[in-house]
C-alpha cells in the first residue's frame, strides 16, 4: 500500500455516538461553559435513545435541560442547571421535582470543585484540596466533597474526588483529521476535561490539513492521541456561539424558555427540532440560511501570526 | 419584584434596577480585582470602569480576564463581544485560583433568597407550598466563601429575605460572628452588602445585616414589612444616591432597551 490510510477517526455524528457513547455512560459537554456547547452531539444522543447517562459539567445552560427532557439522563454531576439568559430550566425542575419523564439523581458541585475534580483526574490523583464549599449545604450534600484536616497546616480542607468521564465531547473550531485541535476564546473546563475523560470526541466547524493545527502548538488544546472521533460538524454548536464562527443565538434561547415551561411544549419542541430530523444538516436547514447568516462573524478580528522560527 | 418597583420610574428619571447597578457599581474601588458576573452585576462593572474605577480588573468564571469592558450589551459572560480584546482568555481554574489566592477583591452574586447572616440559597427554593429546584451554585459558592468581599443583588420580597435560608448553596456569616472561621473559611472574607429594590443592607461586627440606606422614595416602614426578619436599621439611616447622569448614560448606552435593568 503507498497511500496513507484514511483516518479512522473521522466519522459522521451518528457514527461517533454510536461508537462511543453508549448508555450508561458518564459523559463531560459544556466543558467551555457558555461558548462552544456540543448541542449537535446532544441532539443525537437524543435521536439514539441513549438512557441512564451520568452528565458533566459545570453549566450546560439548555443541553442537560434538553437531555433530561428528553429521558436520557439518570443522574446530572453540575454546578448549575438552567437557562444563561432566560432563568430555570423547566425539564431539569419536572425530572428532580416530579420524576418526569424519569427520577434525576443531582450531585450538586460549584464551577471551582467541578473543575478540581477534572484537575484530579487530569493530574491522576484520588483527590485535590480547596477552601471552596466549606460552611456549604454542596459539602454536606455531595458525597464527592469531603472534609478534612490539612496534614501540613492547622486548616480544614475541602478534598474534591476526582472524576473521570467516560467520554468528553468538546467542540472546536479546527482540528486535523486525528483530532489535534485548535480552541480559543472561552476555555472553561476544556482543558482538565479532556485529560479527565477516558476518550474524547471532537466536534469541529473546521477540518483542516495537519500543518495547520501544527503551526501553532500553543494553540492546540486538544492532542489528537486522545481523541477517540472526529466529527466534522459546522454550526454543531448553535444555538451557543463560537468565537470567529458565529454569535449566540439569543432568541433561541429565550423562545425555548417559554416553550418548555409546560411538559407539552417540550414534546413538541422536541419533535421538531431533533427527533423529526434526520442529522445537524438538517437543523441547518430548517434553521435556514438566513437565520445563520445573521449569526455569521461581522467584523473578522484576526490575531498577529505567531513566529515559531529559529 | 416589589410592586412599588413598577411604578414611578418616568417621575423619578431612572429604574431601580438603575439605581441598583449603580449602587452596586459605587461598591468597586480603583484598582481591584473584581469578579464579575452577568446581568445587573456586568452593567455595575462597566458603570465603575467608566467613572470611578478605571483600574477595576474584570474576572469572569469561565476563565476571562477584562480590563476594558464589552461595549455590547452581553446575555452571557462568554458571549464573542466580551472575548474580544479580552485581557486573558484562560481557563476556569485560572481564575478560581486567584480567587483562593485571596487576590480578589469583590465579588457580585445574585440569589432566590438571602438570610439575615448574608447566607445564600439559589438551590432549593420554597413556594406555594412546593419545593422548587433552582440552578445551583455555579461559581456563586466559590465566590461566597473566597472573596475578600461579596455584594449581593436581589429583588426585596419578603419571602426572599428570609430569617434562615432552607439550603445554603453559597455561605454568608452562617449563624453570626466568627462562624465562618469555624467552618475553616478565610479571614477576611464574607458578604459586605445587600443591595436589593428597596435599599443596601450591610452587616454588623456580629454578622447580621442591618438596612443601611432606603432608596429615594421608599419608606423604611416599606423595607421592614418586605423582610422577613425583624431587620435592624442603621442608627444614621440614609437615603441611597440617585444614579448619577453620567452612571445612566453608561448603562443606558449599552442597554438602551432596559433588557437588565427593567
Amino acid at each position: 500500500m503507498t497511500a496513507a490510510a484514511p483516518s479512522s477517526k473521522l466519522m459522521t455524528m451518528r457514527e461517533a455516538i454510536a461508537q462511543h457513547v453508549p448508555s450508561g455512560s458518564m459523559v463531560l459537554m459544556g466543558a467551555q461553559m457558555e461558548q462552544m456547547i456540543p448541542f449537535a452531539a446532544g441532539h443525537e444522543i437524543i435521536r439514539q435513545s441513549r438512557r441512564d447517562l451520568t452528565l458533566v459539567g459545570p453549566i450546560s445552560d439548555i443541553l442537560f435541560d434538553q437531555l433530561i427532557g428528553a429521558g436520557c439522563a439518570s443522574r446530572v454531576m453540575a454546578a448549575w442547571i438552567g437557562n444563561v439568559s432566560a432563568g430555570v430550566a423547566y425539564c431539569f425542575r419536572r425530572a428532580v421535582e416530579q420524576g418526569i419523564p424519569r427520577r434525576l439523581e443531582t450531585v450538586d458541585y460549584s464551577n471551582f470543585t467541578m473543575a478540581m475534580a477534572l484537575h484530579a483526574a487530569a493530574l491522576g490523583v484520588p483527590f485535590l484540596p480547596t477552601y471552596s464549599t466549606l460552611g456549604s449545604d454542596l459539602l454536606k450534600k455531595n458525597g464527592n466533597l469531603r472534609e478534612f484536616s490539612s496534614p501540613v497546616s492547622e486548616e480544614k480542607l475541602v478534598a474534591v474526588r476526582a472524576l473521570r468521564p467516560d467520554v468528553a465531547i468538546i467542540h472546536v473550531q479546527r482540528a486535523d483529521a486525528d483530532g489535534n485541535a485548535h480552541i480559543w476564546g472561552s476555555l472553561g473546563v476544556a482543558v482538565d476535561g479532556i485529560r479527565a475523560a477516558r476518550k474524547t470526541i471532537v466536534v469541529a466547524e473546521e477540518i483542516v490539513a495537519p500543518n495547520v493545527i501544527a503551526s501553532d502548538p500553543n494553540r492546540t488544546l486538544v492532542p489528537g492521541f486522545l481523541v477517540a472521533a472526529v466529527v466534522h460538524e459546522p454550526g454543531g454548536a448553535h444555538p451557543s456561539p463560537v468565537q470567529g464562527y458565529y454569535g449566540r443565538d439569543h432568541a433561541c434561547f429565550s423562545q425555548y424558555h417559554e416553550q418548555t415551561r409546560r411538559l407539552e411544549g417540550f414534546e413538541d419542541w422536541l419533535t421538531h427540532w431533533v427527533v423529526q430530523l434526520a442529522d445537524r444538516a438538517a437543523y441547518r436547514k430548517q434553521l435556514g440560511s438566513a437565520r445563520l447568516q445573521g449569526l455569521a462573524v461581522k467584523n473578522h478580528a484576526f490575531s498577529a501570526p505567531a513566529d515559531f522560527g529559529y | 419584584m416589589a410592586s412599588t418597583t413598577d411604578s414611578g420610574n418616568e417621575a423619578r428619571g431612572y429604574s431601580y434596577g438603575e439605581l441598583m447597578v449603580a449602587a452596586a457599581a459605587r461598591e468597586v474601588a480603583d484598582h481591584e480585582l473584581v469578579f464579575v458576573g452577568m446581568r445587573l452585576p456586568m452593567l455595575a462593572f462597566l458603570v465603575a470602569r467608566r467613572t470611578h474605577a478605571t483600574s477595576a480588573v474584570g474576572l469572569f468564571e469561565n476563565g476571562l480576564i477584562r480590563e476594558t469592558p464589552s461595549t455590547e450589551l452581553l446575555y452571557t459572560m462568554a458571549d464573542p463581544p466580551n472575548l474580544l480584546h479580552a485581557t486573558q482568555c484562560g481557563q476556569m481554574s485560572d481564575v478560581m485560583g486567584l480567587l483562593q489566592q485571596g487576590r480578589v477583591d469583590l465579588g457580585f452574586l445574585g440569589a432566590a433568597e438571602v438570610d439575615r447572616f448574608g447566607n445564600l440559597n439559589t438551590t432549593w427554593g420554597y413556594r406555594h407550598k412546593e419545593m422548587q429546584r433552582l440552578p445551583g451554585s455555579g461559581g456563586a459558592c466559590d465566590i461566597a466563601c473566597l472573596a475578600r468581599r461579596t455584594v449581593v443583588l436581589l429583588a426585596h420580597e419578603r419571602g426572599r429575605l428570609c430569617e434562615r435560608v432552607g439550603y445554603i448553596t453559597s455561605p454568608g456569616y452562617g449563624i453570626g460572628n466568627g462562624w465562618r472561621r469555624s467552618q475553616g473559611l478565610p479571614q477576611n472574607s464574607g458578604p459586605s452588602a445587600i443591595i436589593t429594590t428597596l435599599g443596601v443592607l450591610r452587616f454588623g461586627s456580629d454578622g447580621e445585616a442591618y438596612l443601611a440606606s432606603v432608596h429615594p422614595g421608599i419608606s423604611v416602614e416599606e423595607v421592614l414589612a418586605n423582610t422577613g426578619w425583624t431587620l435592624r436599621v442603621a442608627d444614621e439611616l440614609t437615603e441611597t444616591p440617585a444614579p448619577t447622569d453620567a452612571e445612566l448614560d453608561v448603562m443606558r448606552a449599552i442597554d438602551p432597551n432596559h433588557f437588565w435593568t427593567r
